[in-house]
């Protein structure tokens, strides 16, 4: 995932030399396509994330269309305030992309697990934040922040993750895109997912299509801003949604879902998957940890059938 | 305009706006009046006609907090009326009290979270470095604000590629928000620690002395970011807010205002 969107970036940056990278001493055997190519335009601010972000809004308000690469946490939560202040307040063209969203550094533990961004950064105004399900939907993602001068975020998985497109992929990556939707009217659930565990979503479908329960489903890469009219729509359209995420229950994609159905009239009700409110102490791979926190195709189905019995 | 002259108005402007708006900080706006003068006066390139103009240096006040001091000298410098000022903190005002770039000509970024600024200051001189730019970078900042670790990350940084297009201007008034630095945060040797970290450092001894800044700010830094520690005193130009935490805080109102008119139009 990570090197076809460092792929991708090389190929705009050859068209646009206005993109520059930036890492925060990270990406050992991804980045240096970039660095060999354009050694003007390659910095690496060291381990030194704060002053990384308040450096890459200066560039960008000089005019550079800023990527700052780094893992985990560091390029978000670490220097937080810098992304605030520098970058969203200031509307500059600083593009950040994290590697290892989720649970995808497993056992590294906690420090590592990248399990609240996407609420957090939420809530900051003038950003907008992704979190594609692979190297398609990500490929398409760093495509429209090019050209969007907004301050963005994407959280990318690791280097081998599953595929779930082929090259004919031209999804809209803005918009809630139909993974496998075979119903056009009343459906008995909708699931919603944002990012690599679209895998387990894919599971869950297969599940309850096979007990006859209609279901459509849906990626949403983007998390901020969502897709509301799509949303809307399906929210009229079903008896059940459920929003699948491996991240916190709390503000992020289940979050941002329930904010835009809340607003509505009548919707059909919503059932979130996510950690529940905890920091992952656990050590395990990505597998054992979705399963530990229920966030597994065998948890959710389990509890959505349960829902059901009640709608 | 000279400096001298830049500086009182600065000063007296000053007075009059955190008065009016019933603000803080005046006694770090008077500690950093004389160091915005002489950039203002004798060092930084602008067009007041032009204030985007891509050729200009950049400023960026780090210290945020004393942003009076940067309004009032680009008011001075034709970047919009004096008579402007007048609404400084008032509802709906362009004018908030940590330094604003929004609706503010001249002014390149909001700070007011300290450690911020000068960081988006070393991404301007690194931007202008790449792309072989002519333009020189400048940033005040507090010597209290060096507790804080960004600014040593970005002193790394820019001696990493010798960023001699980037000048940092320490307003070393010696006190902070609770106390005097060298009790909370002693940040001493402060010359020696900028130096380490691959700075051309200069230490002046009197920071209010327009000569000796002109003569800082004109020595040339060639490979190396250059630093000037300005030893200045905080609420300098008013006797009774000289090293006086107090006046950190407090706006003067009804006679200390007037006495802090008076002293400093005697300057």
């Amino acid at each position: 995932m990570r090197t076809h969107v460092i792929n991708r970036l090389v190929e705009k940056a050859r068209e646009n030399n206005k993109i520059v990278l930036l890492v925060g001493d990270l990406g050992f055997h991804v980045v240096e396509d970039f660095q060999c190519e354009f050694p003007d335009r390659f910095i690496n601010c060291g381990i030194a994330e704060q002053n990384m972000m308040a450096v890459a809004s200066g560039m960008a308000k000089e005019g550079d269309i800023v990527f700052v690469y780094s893992i985990g946490n560091f390029p978000t939560l670490r220097c937080l305030e810098q992304i605030r202040n520098d970058v969203c307040y200031h509307h500059v063209n600083v593009n950040i992309i994290s590697v290892g969203g989720g649970f995808s550094y497993g056992t590294l533990g906690m420090s590592h697990h990248t399990t609240e961004e996407l609420a957090i950064l939420r809530a900051l105004p003038g950003i907008k934040v992704y979190a594609p399900a692979d190297f398609h939907e990500a490929v398409s993602v760093l495509d429209d922040v090019i050209g969007d001068p907004s301050p963005t975020y994407m959280r990318l998985a690791r280097g081998s993750d599953q595929e779930f497109y082929d090259e004919s992929f031209n999804g809209n990556i803005q918009k809630l895109i139909p993974y496998d939707v075979k119903w056009d009217e009343q459906v008995d659930v909708s699931i919603v997912s944002s990012g690599p565990i679209l895998e387990e979503a894919i599971n869950v479908q297969n599940v309850l299509n096979s007990y006859g329960i209609r279901t459509n489903l849906f990626s949403s890469p983007a998390v901020k801003p969502l897709d509301e009219e799509g949303l809307i729509r399906i929210g009229k359209k079903s008896r059940l949604i459920i929003s699948i995420e491996e991240h916190n229950v709390l503000g992020g994609l289940g979050g941002a879902v329930a904010e835009v159905l809340a607003g509505q009239n009548q919707h059909a009700p919503l059932l979130r998957f996510g950690l529940p409110d905890v920091y992952s102490g656990e050590v395990g791979s990505r597998e054992y940890l979705r399963k530990y926190y229920g966030i597994d195709a065998e948890s959710i189905v389990k509890k959505t059938v349960e829902r059901m019995n009640y709608l | 305009m000279d400096s001298i002259e830049l500086a009182k108005k600065i000063r007296l402007h000053a007075i009059d706006m955190v008065n009016h708006a019933h603000a803080s900080h005046i006694a770090g706006i008077l500690s950093v009046a004389d160091i915005i003068a002489v950039l203002y006066a004798e060092v930084l390139k602008y067009d007041p006609q032009n204030p985007n103009d891509p050729a200009r240096d950049r400023f960026v006040l780090s210290k945020g907090h004393n942003g009076v001091a940067v309004y009032a000298a680009l008011a001075e410098c034709g970047f919009f009326s004096v008579d402007d000022l007048d609404t400084y903190g008032d509802d709906g005002s362009a004018f908030s009290c940590h330094i604003s770039h929004k609706n503010v000509p001249g002014i390149e970024v909001s700070t007011g979270s300290l450690g911020h600024g000068v960081g988006i200051a070393c991404g301007m001189a690194l931007h202008g470095k790449c792309r072989e730019k002519d333009y020189k970078v400048y940033s005040v900042i507090g010597d209290g604000e060096c507790d804080e670790g960004s600014i040593w990350e970005m002193a790394m940084l820019s001696a990493q590629h010798k960023l001699d297009n980037f000048t940092v201007i320490i307003d070393r008034n010696r006190m902070q928000a609770m106390g005097f630095c060298e009790d909370i945060i002693n940040t001493d040797p402060l010359k020696e620690k900028w130096e380490a970290f691959g700075w051309m450092a200069i230490e002046m001894v009197d920071g209010h002395d327009h000569r000796q800044l002109l003569d800082s700010f004109n020595q040339k830094h060639p490979g190396k970011p250059k630093v000037i520690i300005a030893n200045t005193i905080k609420g300098k130009g008013v006797s009774f807010m000289e090293n006086n935490l107090l006046w950190h805080y407090r706006a003067p109102q009804e006679e200390y205002y007037y006495l802090a008119k008076k002293e400093l139009e005697r300057l």
